[in-house]
């Protein structure tokens, strides 16, 4: 089932186009891999999926995203109603220099969440599990968030956008500024999460991409080039480019 | 390795160790100049925290006072007539000196001596009658003699202190009469016409009050304007602009700040003269642009990736700004302020056009007293001729230097205490 379609999509940055007529079907509780070189347009893509283009000024969105049905690309949307609703995971860690309770604690908070101190210590304990974070944290959750390692922080992170739990989770390179173990824990992490949330993630790595998507988007220049299920696009891909790119012959 | 290249690398070492040098020296100039600054400061002031008293004995005899009751009341006491007995105290340090020569002593002490001799007796009702000893403010010149800053080897006619009264600053000081004591005075009185009775009271709570009205006035305003401006205003010429005149600002010579205080405070909105509120307004639309900038840098300086982290949880503009940016750019903005308030500290000019320089002997209680500042009083006192006011500039100089030095300890701390490190 389709989650969010998008229907030519162009994204302007200034007077340079970034993105030419992107056409993508993200189905519900899947995990969907955006791949491509460098400039190619993924993360932009990504970001128009929770309007975080807005933070842009000179950036320019065309075309239709709907997200069960309801028009993304539309001035009347509440973006923060949306973004309750799709969450996101950046490239960096980026917890708040607050403590780690406070940190999953503040979506609930502002999305007035939770009713009770001891309803929001339930929603932090269950993100925190989610994220498989709790048996390294329970006893130090009044500690700040940025005092923790580079994987711990990022599931702190992961924590924390699950913590108002999005239909949808955006994840930016999640894994690039880690190390292997934690980039493995963080796959096995995404694997459970489909379970609930439909994931869209944006990867360097081609063989994590193969890991843990089931379909798979490549991007370059801008244009999608191919998009299918994840098996299809890295054994038999239709295009030339994609074989290349799949390959290492480019990219 | 050719000669050629040996020789190229003897030069390129050469040449750092020269240019070690060159900082070593530069350096050591700075130091230099600051060390004989603080050495002729502290050389001639030092001296302004003592104080010189003579003593001498008085008779409180109840004729002489004019007090008539069996056991005088306070006011009775209040009220009666103490030249005599002052005059008395002080003459009978030379009995013999004939009755017209009798300005010779009464100029060794301060003129208020007769209110000290009133005090006294007040303090202790129980003196009625007696003969007791009693401290008297010497007078600036005596002061002078007794720190050794006087010359006594001048013509008589040119000098301010007489043969016969070195004779009895001699005699008294054998006797072991001359009391130098800890200054309090110098802190607890307002400005006197009289070296030796003039404090910075005034003018100290007069920069106390200019300070706390600068700071009300100029933080509120410029930490909205630099959020305004950092988090919400649209990037545009017209912002460009604002941003360009508020860095112009910054630079305008303070004097101007104090003419446009006359012209709009004083003389379009009428608001007391030569006060604290005046001054602490002019003062701080000089800070105004310090802070602004010290401002915007410290929100600029909060990495952007917070900013995205809060707004993809689904917080507003404001609540991002007001839950995260603000809080964590709020070191460096305390920090700006103290720096610029400590400008603020030891301007004159400003408060020279305002008013603020007037002769002022009253101590301020709230800023719409009228009141000096610290560095005015400097310029006030060092306009002086009067010897005593030269160690009173130096001392009324280490104690704004003990302030600045204090306020920017204070924005260090702040700074390193609070300000987050981002790896």
């Amino acid at each position: 089932m389709s989650k969010i379609k998008a229907e030519n999509v162009n994204v302007y940055y200034g007077s340079k186009q970034a993105l030419f007529d992107v056409s993508i079907d993200i189905a519900e509780k899947e995990v969907t891999a955006l791949i491509g070189p460098s400039g190619c347009g993924k993360s932009t893509f990504l970001r128009c999926l929770n309007r975080m283009n807005d933070v842009i000024e000179i950036c320019r969105v065309e075309g239709s995203i709907k997200m069960d049905n309801l028009e993304l690309n539309s001035r009347k949307l509440d973006v923060v109603r949306l973004r309750e609703n799709v969450g996101m995971v950046f490239q960096k860690p980026n917890p708040f220099p607050k403590t780690i309770y406070e940190n999953v604690a503040y979506g609930p908070t502002i999305h007035g969440i939770a009713q009770s101190k001891e309803e929001m210590d339930q929603i932090v304990e269950t993100s925190l599990k989610k994220a498989a974070l709790w048996n390294e944290v329970k006893d130090r959750l009044d500690e700040i968030g940025t005092g923790l390692s580079g994987g711990q922080q990022q599931r702190l992170c992961i924590a924390r956008a699950i913590s108002v739990s999005p239909e949808v989770i955006l994840m930016d390179e999640p894994c690039s500024a880690l190390d292997p173990i934690a980039t493995a824990q963080i796959e096995e992490l995404i694997d459970d999460l489909k379970k609930e949330v439909t994931i869209v993630i944006v990867t360097h790595s081609m063989s994590q991409a193969a890991r843990v998507s089931q379909k798979t988007g490549f991007f370059h220049l801008g244009k999608l080039i191919e998009f299918g299920p994840t098996d299809k696009i890295f054994k038999n891909p239709d295009n030339q480019q994609t074989q290349d790119y799949i390959t290492g012959r480019f990219g | 390795m050719n000669s050629f290249k040996k020789n190229l690398l003897k030069k390129r070492y050469n040449a750092e160790r020269r240019f070690q040098w060159y900082g070593k020296i530069a350096i050591g100039l700075a130091l230099s100049f600051l060390a004989v600054f603080m050495f002729q400061i502290f050389s001639k002031g030092y001296s302004a925290f003592q104080k010189t008293w003579i003593v001498t004995e008085v008779h409180y005899d109840k004729e002489l006072l004019l007090i008539d009751a069996e056991s005088p009341s306070k006011d009775d006491l209040e009220n009666a007539d103490y030249y005599d007995v002052a005059y008395k105290a002080m003459t009978s340090l030379d009995p013999g000196l004939p009755e017209e020569e009798d300005r010779q002593l009464i100029q060794m002490v301060s003129y208020k001596y007769e209110a000290e001799v009133k005090d006294l007796l007040l303090k202790n009702p129980d003196y009625l009658g007696k003969i007791v000893p009693i401290k008297l403010t010497a007078s600036d010149d005596v002061d002078q003699v007794h720190k050794g800053n006087y010359p006594r080897d001048i013509p008589e006619q040119n000098r301010r202190v007489n043969d016969y009264q070195l004779q009895i600053y001699d005699m008294l000081n054998e006797r072991g009469d001359i009391l130098s004591e800890f200054n309090i005075s110098f802190f607890t009185s307002p400005d006197s016409r009289e070296a030796e009775l003039a404090g910075i009271a005034s003018s100290f709570m007069g920069t106390v009050f200019s300070i706390l009205v600068c700071l009300a006035f100029s933080f509120p305003v410029a930490v909205l304007a630099a959020i305004y401006l950092e988090e919400f205003a649209p990037k545009n010429k017209f912002t460009d602009f604002i941003e360009v005149n508020i860095n112009n600002l910054a630079a305008v010579p303070s004097i101007v700040f104090g003419l446009l205080g006359l012209g709009v405070l004083l003389a379009v909105f009428n608001l007391p003269r030569s006060t604290p509120l005046v001054g602490g307004i002019t003062l701080s639309l000089m800070t105004l642009p310090t802070i602004i900038i010290a401002a915007r840098a410290s929100l600029k300086a909060v990495p952007p990736s917070i900013r995205e982290a809060a707004l993809a949880m689904g917080a507003s503009n404001m609540q991002t700004t007001m839950h995260h940016t603000v809080p964590l750019s709020m070191p460096g903005t305390l920090s700006g302020t103290i720096i610029g308030l400590a400008q603020a500290l030891g301007e004159t000019a400003p408060l020279i056009l305002i008013g603020m320089v007037a002769f002022v002997n009253t101590i301020p209680g709230t800023p719409v007293d009228p009141a000096a500042s610290l560095p005015v009083q400097i310029y006030i006192w060092s306009e002086s001729a009067e010897r005593g006011f030269v160690e009173k500039v130096s001392a009324c100089i280490m104690v704004l230097l003990a302030f600045l030095i204090l306020m920017n300890l204070a924005a260090q701390i702040v700074r390193h205490k609070f300000e987050k490190k981002w790896s």
